[in-house]
């Protein structure tokens, strides 16, 4: 790894994530610092929306390297994580070798599953990437893939590896930084969680919500941007179905610049809770007073006890 | 370091008996990831150690406390008193034997499992039809004994649901990875066309019973048939409540099968702070529809709401949440004890605000209704089922 990109420090991790617009607390940089020099896979779970996949592109671009991505869904498997044969390919070159008449089981065989004929897939990608650095390997929402395909990340994780049955094992140069990320709809593995360097991302509290919306919309308002902040940290002490997260305060934020609004009001909140609540329930539960009171609360925060 | 490594392994040690799952290996990843910390700075350590250690964000909290209770400055008198007063609240695992006794008196833990077995060859056919037709609030304490055997003879079946997962096997697909390899030797002639189909997997049964007041007299049989639930191969999930909803899952599935639920089923029970208390179905079923259902309620499970609808809270509520459940959920049944009474019509006003988002509405009063149940899962596995509603 080309050492000027390495951080060298918590501190330094922390601070160039910043410079990349992204607010970490110290615990968040110590254990991406701790995967990145122990070279073991981070695993990031966390409520929907508090920034987890935004940790793997952010770390992508302070290392200066490739993200590569794989989105989880249940059914998941080797051929569309890893590697697929191009059949159509592969039946087209038998169809030459025969006309040619060099058709030898054997050799036939050898040359069918050679390189030119394998698709590579995010994870063979990322072992065998050519880049100057190793490339950031995502895998996004695991706890949506079953735990079949959990079983078979077993290899990956632990020895940076995979074994294809026609071409034996791949084992990377220099491995990928990995993070995983998990919404926890499911618990996952014990045996894939002891791999891992784990970290639970929380919701923000008031100071770093402020801070990364100020970062990451910089065009808002000042005082918007901490009454948007407080009414979050309202809304979030409230029962809902569906918490809203980071990404719904920042499309939030981003939808009243747009309005033109520099200071929130219960009319416009309640034009736009759909930017950040989006279940029928919770809309109708908070909308028209419950909005008053929370935005009372969130303009008065001394008032609150 | 000299001092440190030693303390790291007592401190590593301490979260085992805490029960945080912290191994030998994990220690030799913390001294290598501590000569990257300043170990001046106790957050970064905090924080090392919390990442490397930790792996379930239950366990998080526990965590904190034991880090901040080892890791303060030495007072005069070192002790571990606090240490194993944290421990404390952790000790699942084994079920006490005392426990036992008090709230079913006539099942003494003693008792070897043999002697069971002779008392079920004695059991008539005929007193073992009577038994099944009795009401569970009627059981005597040796009925009870006889009845959780037949109990636990029930074959549950609730079918399986069709996954996205591709297998090799009889289907319409063609499994074109199988395809080349198998045709070489005709050199490349296609004469085999392998197969693959979707991979089947067992539907999960999330339980919910009231154990309410109301429902004593059915709660200490109803345990026992959770019990057995959770003793089969089934995935199944297992809630409890009365005001309050409470996870049971973990602490059913302890015993072995000779204990047939004689010594866990009292200490569930224990485990619950309100059972016996009023009910509040709906507040209970939001509790269960914004904690729970994300986890547990995925992939169409079968659920089963066991309560007799005597509920004391708002029935627009409770309304609201049948409707949210009975989305969620491939099918919703509920199980009344009452409905086996031929009287009995559902006229509580809870009744009337769940009744329209019910799927199955069955009597759950003695073993032939539970029979019934199992049959109809099975008939529901089928598709033969007089189904009033079909989803997904």
């Amino acid at each position: 790894m080309d050492d000027t990109l390495t951080p060298a420090s918590i501190d330094d991790l922390q601070s160039r994530l910043e410079e990349h617009r992204y607010i970490s607390d110290r615990g968040l940089a110590t254990a991406a610092f701790l995967a990145l020099t122990l070279k073991r896979p981070l695993l990031l779970e966390g409520e929907a929306g508090v920034g987890k996949t935004e940790v793997a592109k952010v770390l992508a671009s302070c290392l200066d390297t490739e993200l590569i991505r794989l989105q989880c869904y249940e059914g998941l498997d080797i051929s569309h994580a890893v590697y697929e044969w191009n059949y159509s390919r592969q039946l087209l070159e038998i169809r030459l070798m025969e006309t040619e008449g060099t058709v030898d089981r054997q050799t036939a065989a050898k040359e069918l599953f050679g390189e030119q004929f394998l698709l590579k897939r995010p994870v063979l990608r990322a072992l065998l990437a050519k880049g100057d650095r190793p490339p950031v390997l995502l895998i996004d929402e695991l706890d949506r893939a079953d735990d079949e395909f959990e079983g078979f990340l077993l290899e990956l994780l632990s020895d940076y590896q995979v074994s294809i049955p026609e071409l034996g094992t791949i084992r990377a140069a220099r491995p990928p930084v990995v993070i995983l990320t998990s919404n926890r709809t499911r618990e996952l593995h014990d045996a894939l969680k002891r791999r891992c360097l784990f970290f639970w991302i929380d919701y923000p509290s008031f100071d770093k919500e402020l801070a990364i919306i100020r970062a990451k919309v910089p065009t808002a308002d000042a005082a918007l941007a901490e009454q948007v902040a407080r009414f979050m940290q309202e809304l979030r002490v409230t029962e809902l179905y569906k918490v809203a997260g980071v990404s719904e305060t920042l499309d939030w934020v981003a939808a009243l610049v747009a309005l033109n609004t520099t200071e929130l009001d219960a009319d416009t909140i309640d034009q736009t809770l759909g930017v950040i609540l989006k279940n029928h329930e919770d809309i109708q539960s908070i909308q028209g007073k419950r909005v008053q009171q929370l935005l009372n609360r969130a303009k008065n925060p001394a008032a609150r006890s | 370091m000299s001092a440190l490594l030693p303390n790291l392994l007592h401190f590593s040690r301490l979260l085992g008996t805490l029960g945080l799952d912290a191994q030998a290996l994990r220690t030799l990843d913390v001294v290598r990831a501590l000569d990257h910390v300043e170990l001046g700075r106790k957050s970064d350590v905090y924080h090392a150690l919390r990442c490397l250690l930790v792996h379930h964000a239950r366990d998080l909290q526990m965590f904190d406390e034991a880090f901040r209770t080892f890791w303060r400055p030495p007072p005069k008198d070192w002790t571990t008193q606090d240490l194993q007063a944290i421990g404390e609240h952790r000790r699942s695992g084994a079920p006490r034997v005392e426990t036992a006794a008090s709230n079913d008196g006539n099942d003494r833990v003693g008792q070897s499992p043999p002697l069971i077995w002779e008392r079920t060859a004695t059991l008539t056919h005929s007193t073992a039809e009577s038994l099944r037709q009795k009401d569970f609030a009627e059981l005597t304490d040796e009925e009870l004994g006889e009845a959780r055997i037949l109990l636990s003879r029930l074959q549950w079946d609730l079918g399986s649901r069709r996954t996205r997962r591709w297998k090799p096997g009889t289907g319409d697909a063609l499994d074109l990875r199988r395809v080349l390899p198998a045709n070489l030797r005709y050199g490349g002639e296609l004469v085999d066309l392998p197969t693959r189909r979707r991979a089947q997997r067992r539907r999960r049964l999330v339980v919910i019973c009231d154990v309410s007041g109301s429902m004593e007299r059915y709660s200490r049989m109803l345990l026992h048939f959770l019990y057995c639930m959770t003793g089969t191969l089934l995935p199944v999930e297992v809630f409890l409540f009365a005001t309050r909803l409470t996870r049971v899952t973990r602490y059913l599935a302890v015993g072995d099968a000779h204990d047939r639920g004689r010594t866990t089923v009292p200490t569930v029970a224990q485990r619950v702070p309100d059972f016996g208390g009023g009910t509040r179905i709906g507040d209970v079923l939001r509790e269960l529809n914004i904690r729970w259902a994300r986890r547990v309620l995925g992939h169409g499970s079968i659920v089963l709401l066991i309560s007799d609808g005597w509920d004391r809270g708002d029935p627009t509520g409770l309304a609201a949440e049948m409707a949210r459940l009975h989305r969620m959920s491939y099918r919703l049944v509920w199980l009344n004890p009452l409905l086996g009474s031929p009287d009995y019509r559902p006229l509580t006003r809870g009744m009337q605000a769940a009744l329209p988002h019910i799927d199955d509405f069955l009597p759950v009063h003695n073993l032939d209704s539970l029979s019934q149940l199992a049959d109809h899962l099975t008939t529901l596995v089928a598709g033969a089922s007089p189904a009033p509603f079909r989803r997904r």
